[in-house]
């Protein structure tokens, strides 16, 4: 196992750009080398990538690995971990990192199963440990009930998925200087088993959970789409985003994009107001990095005051249009 | 078509926290006394989403659970969904096996099974959450593999699948058989039938131990895991909560929007 060494990352693209959670992973990337001592590289692949390599660099990179293809354009399953286990396979590295995204929550699970190595997925924090000098992946379980660290034991790599907005992103330092390498990343169309047949991009209705300072969820609570008007109106008028439980979702009042929760979202907005939304833990796992939670909840009993900042313990139906009068009192000043 | 649908028991994810026990010693959770494990939550959907296979193209549906103990009662609600056959594997081999070591038996015993066209999984078990059973056992069958499913319909010899993402879907077509792991979008999971309840009890299944499906135990021995967990704990919460009161829900309303101000919030 000596023969592995080094931390690869698994770099994303978006719109062109670096996406936010490779510049996380290039953060923690950096700080888990310097603590062993070992080299950072990135893989970036793409159909016209190599501009961001320097980008790379700058944010911390050690080496960038280039896999260009016209294959590669848009995320591809079966073509990207192959072009991913093949360099693992050449490049031997000892971690390998990549965001709990999308990409990486597909990607990750495969590598582990073809390179037969060892994965933790959701990690929240990543360390070494001080005797063995082996990643210690701390991942939320059970619904966020509990927090457990896990080591890779036995083989090689040690795979974890970050989980986006949880590490500190890296630093641009465009002085830093590193190694860019292309790799030749074959692809023959004919070895892709699934095939793409379309990507259909969904518009969120009002601002953009991911984006937004303040987030206003409705729960099982809210009783119809009707009333779910009500959370609308407090969005608007806080110019923030609509956020949803799951069986908010599956009642079918909202949308299920508007799901904030583990398998939904993940928001860390300066505001979230939680109504009528009793507050399992699958769901607070998705509100938990907020700055300020006000819960509002007929039942006193609930969850959501346990992780909440201001509660008020009564009927949304009369709450809220109280609330907002006052409020938009209060915001003409 | 033949469908294979992995599930699996799970402590009842519904309690409520301040009924959720760990202990740190033995790294494991205490099942809270009373509470019956469930059927997890994803598993449950890939059970639905096999029924409406069934109900649209006619199916066989073959549901296995890796377990202990009541391993059998999550196999008999896939049945009394309307799943055709169950089968549990229990073996004191695989108590405590991480997500490699049980994509290894699924894959021993799906290949016992023989033939099939498509297996589905939850998108992850919603205890551990690793989401990572479904994929490493696609790669260990050697079949391709569609992650995190909101709708999967029998098309052009194959399946056309969509997938969840975070903006939006995305539909791909995969050949037969492949393995799907099924995401809660795909529908809420239908209740059992009174028939299905009884075709469930009267169901036979069999339980399954290593030796049945060729493993060595010490080829799923704890020493050789992929994965380990070295601590478990329960998070600390410091938030204390700030009930806002008045002498109804209006004047309380009003003073949450007065604080909120004061405190630079809003």
């Amino acid at each position: 196992m000596d023969t592995h060494k080094g931390i690869l990352l698994c770099g994303e693209i978006e719109k062109g750009r670096l996406a936010p959670i490779t510049v996380e992973l290039l953060g923690i990337g950096r700080v888990l080398a310097d603590k062993t001592g070992q080299e950072l590289s990135i893989l970036l692949m793409g159909s016209d990538v190599g501009g961001l390599s320097e980008e790379a660099l700058a944010y911390g990179a050690d080496k960038v690995y280039v896999a260009e293809n016209p294959l590669l354009e848009h995320y591809h399953s079966d073509a990207c971990t192959m072009v991913a286990a093949d360099l693992c396979r050449k490049a031997l590295p000892s971690i390998l990192l990549l965001g709990n995204t999308d990409i990486g929550r597909d990607l990750a699970p495969r590598l582990a199963g073809r390179l037969q190595a060892g994965l933790a997925t959701d990690a929240v924090e990543l360390d070494i440990d001080p005797d063995t000098g082996l990643l210690v992946v701390t991942r939320p379980v059970f619904g966020g009930n509990a927090l457990a660290s896990v080591m890779v034991r036995n083989v090689r790599p040690q795979i974890a998925t970050v989980r986006p907005k949880t590490v500190k992103p890296a630093e641009k330092d465009t002085s830093r200087q590193g190694q860019v390498i292309r790799m030749v990343a074959e692809v023959a169309s004919s070895t892709l088993k699934v095939q793409v047949v379309e990507r259909v991009e969904e518009k969120v209705e009002g601002v953009r959970l991911e984006d937004a300072e303040v987030v206003v969820s409705g729960g099982r609570g809210i009783g119809s789409s009707q009333n779910y008007e009500m959370i609308w109106e407090l969005a608007r008028l806080l110019e923030g985003a609509v956020g949803a439980t799951r069986p908010a979702c599956e009642e079918g009042w909202i949308p299920m994009l508007h799901q904030v929760g583990q398998t939904g979202k993940i928001v860390s907005p300066k505001l979230y107001i939680a109504v009528a939304l009793s507050g399992a833990m699958q769901h607070i796992a998705g509100c938990s990095g907020s700055k300020c939670i006000v819960a509002i909840n007929q039942d006193p009993e609930a969850n959501i005051f346990k992780v909440a900042h201001y509660g008020v313990v009564g009927d949304f139906k009369e709450i809220l249009p109280a609330f907002m009068g006052k409020l938009k009192e209060l915001l003409a000043k | 078509m033949h469908i294979i649908v992995c599930v699996k028991q799970i402590p009842d994810p519904e309690i409520p926290s301040a009924k959720f026990k760990i202990d740190p010693a033995t790294k494991k959770v205490v099942p809270p006394a009373g509470v019956p494990p469930v059927i997890s939550v994803f598993d449950e959907r890939a059970v639905e989403a096999a029924c409406q296979l069934k109900d649209k193209n006619g199916a066989k549906i073959t549901v296995i659970s890796m377990g202990q103990g009541k391993v059998a009662d999550v196999v008999k609600h896939a049945l009394s969904m309307g799943a055709d056959d169950g089968i549990t594997l229990q073996d004191s081999a695989f108590d405590n096996l991480d997500s490699y070591g049980t994509a290894h038996v699924l894959s021993k015993a799906i290949q016992k099974i023989g033939e099939y066209d498509l297996v589905l999984c939850g998108r992850q078990a919603a205890d551990w959450d690793s989401g990572q059973v479904g994929s490493i056992l696609a790669e260990m069958l050697g079949i391709p593999v569609v992650t995190i499913a909101r709708n999967i319909q029998a098309a052009d010899g194959g399946l056309r699948v969509e997938r969840v993402l975070k903006d939006g879907y995305e539909v791909v077509q995969a050949p037969m058989p492949c393995l799907v792991t099924v995401s809660n979008e795909v529908g809420l999971p239908r209740l059992p039938t009174g028939m299905g309840i009884i075709t469930a009890t009267r169901k036979k299944i069999p339980a399954w131990t290593a030796q049945d499906i060729e493993i060595d135990p010490a080829q799923v021995a704890p020493e050789g895991a992929h994965t380990e967990i070295v601590k478990l704990s329960v998070p600390i919460r410091d938030v204390q909560c700030e009930i806002v009161t008045g002498k109804d829900a209006g004047e309380a309303a009003v003073e949450l929007a007065v604080r909120l101000r004061a405190a630079n919030i809003i």
